[in-house]
């Protein structure tokens, strides 16, 4: 690069607009775990909720992150993302059932290795199966419908129900319980609190999923692209970029995403049955609307509130848990109407 | 200056162009002299952006043929235009408000990144963008956005600019700024089309002009003769189009 | 006379194909003679759920065929409708009294919350009011099977109805036409009227001039509004509408069952149902609702008996038994659906209007 071009980074993800950090909902997410301390009473509950809730946002935010920038970059709504969601799932755990038959992968006497041997390859599957079903929706059931609104929820959530209904003629209607590989079972112990690893395991990798995005979106040209045809689809094409092939990509590793977090959420269930997806798309576009369309960075602060706030609520106000992420949405939107971190639709 | 009607680097023949039931475009011709810097007028609503936007491909023309370069474009793809060194400056900028200036500047230089010598002549147009070099483009004041739209769509060596209201907003300094720029691109050799409403920056700069009314071409011409004729000139733009000094 | 008199009451939107006309004639006369062609418990159950349905169908083909809105609220309001019923009955006693009271709240909680939903979420773009109207629903949901003191939770609410419809009133003391008289077959009429009405109703609203205006909007918006409309007060006044037919909807449905309870009304099942009944009958006809709701609500209760008996046929073969299994009965009409919105979105009407 010339010695022009060189110069301060501008660290500008659409996600985490820079030159003037908004640190704000970061700031209530801060707030939120340590205000709700008073209300548990004791450190190890704190710990374990707090664990928890975390897991759980780091789970939806995989679910998620894909949703928000098929949306914020084609202005598409995919109810069928659930469908990604549940195949993924199906299909991750069916390569981890049978691999566990076969490389006694998953029982007491496995090792760590063992265990990733028989993991790795089923998030593979989940999220190339998950990937696959995306290309296919793309392709033959939104591509017909792009720009009408009316039709593409119509016909995703048609899409939705028929992958639903096909789930349960591949595997059965009745849930299916997953081998969690061992090493990812119990806890780590520190005194009075316990830890769950699985929880430990969700946040590295949600973790590392938000690190890998925002990597992208952000040092990458790439990332520049998705983030400037998030702004204005029509600009990036009148400079000479052929943004369909973009779309197309992007809503793959959406899928892919989905069938990821999916996958982690059947092992965090313990079961997968042939709704999962649909019970779980409600809050993931609660946490998509949350964290503002197009957003990576909302997506994950949204989804960790959600996760957070269910969890404390449920100990705290057990009535109102279920509810939570319904008032949630409320309270963050008669703040910012767009959402935590909106992207500027020139 | 230019070679003039003999070898036209734009071409519209009977363009027609329809927006859901509007027939705005009624049958356009007009041509764009090699080299040269062709003024586009006409009041409000007559046609103008929607002109641009059909060369650009944003909107399909329904009928006719738009030729660039001996090459039809009347149905080429929008991405297809930038690769033919077509470059579009839209009438709202089109800035990308949540990059920096040196990304919108990276997004528009597909051929690699631009050349110092290139940047360094940018920034003696526009200053602005050195100094707003790693800042957020939308923090830009109006002015400065338009600097960049212009800045953008010159990064690399391009043969063909659609501009639309360079001007529009801007304070007298900084059209001026405006003047000069497009007049060093126009000794590069860079064609030009431009959309304005300002008729004392249409005319310092002007080699060409056509003027637009309720989806036609009513004049296309010389602009020194427009110039001199103050009743022609009153006939076509009405009064509130004369000299915004 | 005959015809001005028919052709005023269905406000002059008239089915325009012979095959429509008679299929919709043959619907109402079905309904009508019910109680007398097809006795027995089973056949007036479909019978009466076919003509609530009308009405739920009917009432949200106005948001989405007529004014272009996609909503996932209805079954919440049809189950306002069926729980202001069933717990006025619960608190207040069975009687006319309470039966007005419960259903006079219903509406009124309603049309109020449509209005808060409309005036709060039509401002946005199509895409967040739905999946807004998503979660409310959902929320209502959780409510209704949480608040367990006042909405009877899981379970719903069992109540009696006034006296006049109980089976043991005998209006006739012999049989007429083979069929008992009593206090169900009052029930039955009263529901089967009362959706004639809300249906013939919702035929004024969309050939009114209000109706003209929606179904503008519905075309185009920018225009509209360049027109002087201010569509989020008409989408207001749609989605208010819409919500009223789907809690009297609510409320005839629990007069027939004598039970309310969220499997009944708050369903997400049931949501979709509605969806494919309007976009399979046809959006943006009311017509396609009669049609859709009876299609629907009959394969439901019949053509799963028939996918049984082609499952056990195909026992053996690889795919085909889980494919016909009776539960699968959604996949096919997934499939359909999906068909609909690609190639026939005007549904069956729209298919025998241009046939």
């Amino acid at each position: 690069m010339s010695a022009v071009m060189q110069g301060n980074e501008g660290a500008g993800a659409a996600a985490v607009p820079a030159n003037r950090f908004d640190w704000r909902p970061l700031a209530i997410l801060a707030a939120i775990m340590l205000g709700a301390a008073p209300f548990i009473g004791s450190l190890p509950t704190w710990v374990t909720l707090t664990v928890a809730g975390l897991a759980m946002g780091m789970m939806i935010f995989i679910m998620a992150s894909g949703l928000t920038l098929v949306f914020g970059l084609m202005d598409v709504l995919n109810f069928a993302h659930g469908a990604f969601i549940s195949v993924g799932a199906y299909a991750g755990v069916s390569v981890l059932i049978a691999l566990k038959v076969s490389l006694l992968a998953t029982g007491a006497d496995s090792t760590l290795w063992s265990n990733l041997a028989a993991l790795v390859p089923a998030l593979l599957a989940a999220m190339a199966a998950s990937g696959a079903l995306g290309w296919f929706f793309e392709r033959v059931v939104i591509r017909p419908v792009y720009g009408d609104h009316l039709k593409q929820i119509l016909v995703t959530m048609g899409g939705l129900i028929v992958c639903e209904q096909l789930i349960d003629v591949l595997w059965g209607p009745d849930q299916i319980p997953v081998p969690v590989p061992w090493t990812l079972t119990g806890a780590f112990t520190f005194g009075d609190i316990a830890v769950e690893r699985y929880r430990v395991f969700a946040v590295v990798v949600g973790a590392a999923v938000f690190l890998a995005l925002w990597l992208i979106l952000s040092r990458t040209r790439l990332g520049l692209l998705i983030r400037a045809g998030v702004e204005n689809r029509e600009m990036v094409e009148s400079l000479g970029y052929r943004i369909r092939r973009l779309f197309v990509g992007v809503f793959v590793a959406g899928s892919a995403l989905a069938g990821l977090g999916g996958m982690m959420w059947g092992m965090y269930q313990g079961s997968v049955t042939p709704p999962m997806g649909m019970q779980v798309l409600v809050v993931v576009f609660i946490v998509v609307i949350i964290g503002g369309l197009g957003s990576v960075g909302g997506c994950f602060v949204g989804a960790l509130l959600a996760g957070l706030l269910a969890n404390y609520t449920g100990y705290v106000l057990p009535k109102l848990a279920l509810g939570s992420n319904i008032l949630l949405m409320v309270l963050v939107l008669l703040w910012r109407p767009r959402g935590l971190y909106p992207v500027g639709k020139a | 200056m230019a070679d003039a009607v003999s070898n036209p680097l734009l071409t519209l023949a009977g363009v027609h162009t329809h927006i859901g039931q509007y027939h705005i475009l009624q049958g356009v011709d007009f041509t764009v002299a090699r080299g040269g810097l062709t003024m586009l007028l006409g009041r409000n609503g007559a046609g103008k952006t929607t002109c641009l936007r059909t060369v650009m491909g944003l909107w399909r023309a329904s009928r006719g043929t738009i030729h660039c370069d001996g090459r039809d474009i009347t149905r080429a793809a929008t991405p297809e235009l930038a690769h033919y060194g077509v470059a579009y400056v839209p009438e709202n900028m089109g800035i990308f408000a949540g990059l920096t200036v040196r990304e919108n500047m990276l997004l528009a230089a597909r051929q690699g990144p631009p050349d110092d010598q290139r940047l360094e002549w940018i920034f003696g147009l526009f200053p602005a963008m050195k100094k707003f070099w790693n800042g957020l483009a939308g923090n830009l004041s109006g002015g400065q956005k338009q600097m960049l739209a212009v800045s953008r769509a010159i990064v690399e060596p391009r043969a063909l600019l659609l501009v639309d209201e360079p001007t529009k907003g801007l304070a007298p300094a900084m059209v001026a700024a405006m003047i000069e720029a497009f007049r060093e691109l126009k000794s590069t050799g860079t064609t030009l089309l431009v959309v304005e409403q300002n008729f004392h920056f249409a005319r310092s700069l002007g080699d060409d002009v056509a003027v637009m009314d309720s989806g036609r071409i009513v004049h296309a011409g010389a602009m020194a003769a427009l110039a001199a004729d103050e009743a022609l000139q009153t006939r076509l733009l009405g009064l509130s189009l004369e000299a915004h000094q | 006379m005959l015809i001005r008199l028919i052709s005023g009451l269905i406000s002059q939107d008239a089915p325009r194909s012979r095959v429509l006309t008679a299929l919709l004639l043959a619907v109402l006369a079905a309904l009508l003679a019910a109680p007398f062609l097809l006795p027995g418990t089973r056949p007036l159950n479909v019978a009466a759920k076919v003509a609530v349905f009308i009405v739920l169908v009917a009432s949200y083909d106005l948001l989405l065929g007529y004014t272009g809105i996609v909503s996932f609220a209805h079954t919440m309001f049809f189950g306002i409708g069926g729980y202001g019923v069933g717990i006025a009955a619960a608190k207040w006693g069975t009687g006319w009294g309470p039966l007005a009271a419960g259903v006079a709240l219903a509406v009124a909680l309603a049309i109020a919350l449509a209005l808060v939903i409309g005036l709060l979420s039509l401002r946005v773009r199509a895409i967040f009011f739905a999946m807004i109207t998503l979660a409310v629903a959902s929320f209502f949901q959780i409510l209704a099977s949480q608040w367990s003191a006042f909405t009877g939770g899981e379970d719903g609410i069992n109540f009696k109805l006034p006296a006049v419809f109980s089976p043991g009133n005998r209006l006739l003391e012999t049989p007429l036409l083979g069929a008992d008289i009593n206090g169900r077959t009052l029930a039955y009429y009263v529901v089967v009227l009362g959706a004639l009405a809300l249906f013939l109703a919702l035929l004024r609203i969309v050939n009114s001039p209000f109706g003209r205006v929606l179904q503008a909007i519905r075309e185009n918006e920018f225009r509209a509004e360049a027109l002087g409309y201010r569509t989020v007060v008409y989408r207001s006044v749609a989605n208010g509408i819409a919500a009223v037919g789907a809690a009297a909807a609510g409320v005839l449905y629990a007069l027939w069952l004598r039970y309310t309870g969220p499997a009944t009304t708050l369903s997400f099942d049931i949501m979709i149902d509605i969806l494919l009944m309007a976009v399979i009958g046809g959006m943006g006809t009311l017509y396609g609702a009669v049609l859709g709701a009876a299609i629907f609500v009959v394969a439901q209760n019949y053509l799963q008996d028939l996918m049984k008996l082609a499952s056990g046929a195909l026992e053996g073969w690889p795919l085909l038994p889980a494919l016909l299994h009776p539960d699968r009965w959604l996949l096919w009409l997934g499939v359909l659906f999906i068909v609909c919105v690609y190639y026939f979105p005007n549904g069956i009407v729209g298919k025998l209007r241009r046939g």
